[in-house]
């Protein structure tokens, strides 16, 4: 056997820093003005105007909103445990930060000499990470609720964790059905496939809309935001947070949610594929084929995040016996009849 | 002795992860100066009654940490279960075309005792939330 | 050499946190070390290019059995003033019993040859792929088995969950 030495590569180390940089920083701006857009979403349906003094449009809302919480005064309870109050929203906050890592964002782009692949880290097991860390961001919210010692708080976040492991199921025997047609958890290996067959969502439509479904409820949304029924919880786990802590809880949510709208790209609708365009016959199109790719990938996000909010805005509030019984009754059951009928048509018809 | 760029490593291999690495330090180096900032930055006039826990307004009573229903305990031992469960199918759909129909006949097996717990759960209504 | 120096970190965080783990007053604090040391031994695992049992131990280990325990804090009511165990009887025992345990571990690490170097595994083997293949192909009957226990326990938490 030979002996490998990780060779610490300078300029891959800078150029993995550099991309992640971008990632990062990117999925905060973009969660900030996520927010912009939920209230101008919500006051377009309503029939309303919206934030419109902050700059043109009130463009600069999400700004003043940011700075606001940086500078208001940080509040921590006498009664609760203090380190873990302040642990609660950081977790939150990295679960939200770390599921970008397998997200192949695009294309090779050729600078310095270099091909620098758009993805973070392109990983065996892809898909399973961000089931992973998806699986850990129960903790943020969990331990926050019980760190603050307050009834509601802890209603709120224990209603938030049941929930979320209860769609994690779902998600994942849904997940199951696209992988037996993928053949592969790599998500960049599933995007390539994509480019040249059908998008996922043909093939899946059912696997489709659990995923769908099962989003909503792990980002917290509405119809499933119980956790933060303002009616009858106050704010929800979070309702002792102030300040920049509660910007965090906030901001985790909102990641959240544009890094399922790209995972859901990801998978089912191509990721950076440009629908009836031969990507590989344009090949000399260079750093701008990468461009129009991530620009595609923008767009479906958009879509989905736009989805998100139209549904906000749309439907009311489940009961609590009411999310249980969908979660459990009835995407567990129809996931696992999708699966299994996915395998059987599979192995009947394509496996000979 | 071979020398291994990162980048020309094959794509199962395990310095794939080191991006990952890089990514946890720098999002926690990031989280905390946030933390710190916000709370150089804000003021602090902290008063008893605004140390209290907020609910409603009400007097506090007694503590929060109470013992919950014994319902969400029930779930979380429950995904627990169908999660191992679950894990299990991974290496069965990557390679499901490989093992044929034998394969899909143990799955289905195994399919049916989950759903026969399954159904033994709804039975005994234990995620009955309704009561 | 690199992989020795990461080989080393880890067992420190997995030491170190398991340390803490055992110190901690807190249950809440203790459980949130315990997912400090399965993230350590997850880290192990890539070392060893298990990558598929390092992410499975995260979501079973950290994702969902972590879980679970801290509904059980959340069940227990911890405001009772729990006085530490003043049992004489119980340390003597305890600590006769975990002696043990350590003289075992120790004579067989003792036994083990010095092995080489650290060094980072290459290979298929951990892979979901290979895995997957193994599993279904030469383990089918232990497979079908494991969901026979699957039943009983969730047979049992029911049982258990509904006895009022």
């Amino acid at each position: 056997m030979t002996t490998t030495f990780l060779l610490i590569d300078l300029p891959m180390i800078l150029e993995k820093f550099v991309l992640i940089l971008v990632v990062v920083m990117a999925s905060l701006g973009i969660a900030m003005y996520t927010t912009f857009a939920e209230r101008k979403v919500a006051a377009i349906l309503q029939d309303r105007r919206g934030p419109n003094r902050a700059g043109p449009f009130g463009i600069l809302q999400p700004l003043a909103d940011g700075m606001k919480l940086f500078f208001k005064e940080e509040i921590i309870p006498n009664f609760s445990s203090k380190a873990l109050f302040v642990l609660g929203p950081g977790l939150a906050m990295l679960t939200a930060i770390m599921t970008s890592a397998v997200i192949p964002w695009g294309d090779k782009v050729h600078f310095f000499n270099r091909d620098i692949s758009l993805q973070i880290a392109d990983i065996n097991i892809g898909i399973l990470y961000i089931f992973g860390v998806l699986s850990l961001g129960v903790y943020g919210i969990m331990i926050g609720s019980w760190a603050s010692n307050n009834k509601f708080s802890l209603l709120g976040g224990l209603r938030a964790a049941s929930q979320i492991i209860s769609y994690e199921l779902a998600m994942g025997i849904s997940l199951i059905a696209l992988l037996m047609i993928t053949g592969t958890l790599s998500l960049k290996e599933m995007v390539v496939q994509q480019q040249n067959g059908y998008w996922n969502v043909v093939l899946q439509p059912l696997g489709f809309l659990i995923f769908l479904i099962c989003s909503f409820a792990e980002c917290n949304r509405t119809p499933f935001d119980l956790p933060e029924a303002e009616n009858e919880l106050i704010g929800g786990y979070h309702t002792e947070y102030s300040s920049m802590k509660l910007g965090f809880y906030l901001f985790s949510e909102y990641i959240n949610m544009f890094i399922s709208s790209v995972v859901m790209s990801t998978l089912f609708f191509g990721g950076y594929d440009v629908p009836f365009f031969d990507e590989a016959a344009h090949a000399d199109w260079g750093n701008w084929l990468a461009l129009i790719g991530i620009a595609a990938l923008m767009f479906k996000a958009v879509c989905f995040i736009f989805l998100f909010m139209w549904v906000r805005w749309t439907i009311p509030r489940f009961r609590y016996d009411q999310l249980m019984h969908l979660g459990w009754r009835i995407l567990i059951p129809l996931a696992l009849f999708n699966m299994l009928v996915t395998g059987g048509v599979i192995l009947y018809f394509f496996n000979k | 002795m071979d020398f291994f760029f990162l980048q020309v490593q094959a794509q199962n291999s395990a310095e794939n992860y080191f991006p990952i690495v890089i990514q946890i330090l720098f999002a926690i180096g990031l989280l905390t100066l946030m933390i710190f900032g916000s709370d150089l930055l804000g003021p602090k006039r902290k008063t008893a009654d605004k140390l209290q826990n907020f609910e409603s307004g009400i007097e506090i009573k007694g503590n929060a940490r109470q013992p919950i229903a014994i319902k969400y305990f029930l779930v979380a031992i429950l995904f627990v279960l169908f999660d191992v469960e679950v894990i299990f199918f991974y290496p069965y759909a990557i390679n499901f075309r490989a093992l044929k129909w034998e394969g899909f006949l143990a799955v289905v097996l195994f399919v049916s005792s989950f759903l026969a717990g399954f159904i033994y759960i709804f039975k005994k209504g234990a995620l009955k939330w309704e009561e | 050499m690199n992989t020795q120096i990461i080989f080393i970190l880890l067992s420190l965080m997995a030491i170190g946190s398991a340390v803490m783990m055992l110190a901690s007053k807190n249950p809440v604090k203790s459980i949130l070390w315990l997912i400090v040391v399965f993230f350590a031994i997850s880290g192990h695992y890539i070392l060893l290019n298990a990558q598929f049992l390092a992410v499975v131990n995260i979501i079973v280990y950290a994702g969902a059995i972590m879980v679970l325990f801290l509904f059980v804090v959340m069940l227990m009511n911890l405001n009772a003033e729990t006085e530490p165990v003043k049992n004489y009887r119980l340390q003597f025992i305890g600590v006769i019993s975990g002696g043990s345990l350590l003289l075992i571990l120790l004579t067989f690490l003792m036994r083990t040859p010095v092995a080489q170097p650290v060094q980072m595994k290459v290979g298929e083997s951990g892979l979901i792929g290979k895995l997957g293949m193994t599993l279904f192909q030469n383990y089918v009957l232990p497979f079908e088995i494991s969901s026979v226990l699957f039943l009983s326990a969730m047979v049992g938490a029911v049982i258990i969950g509904k006895r009022n």
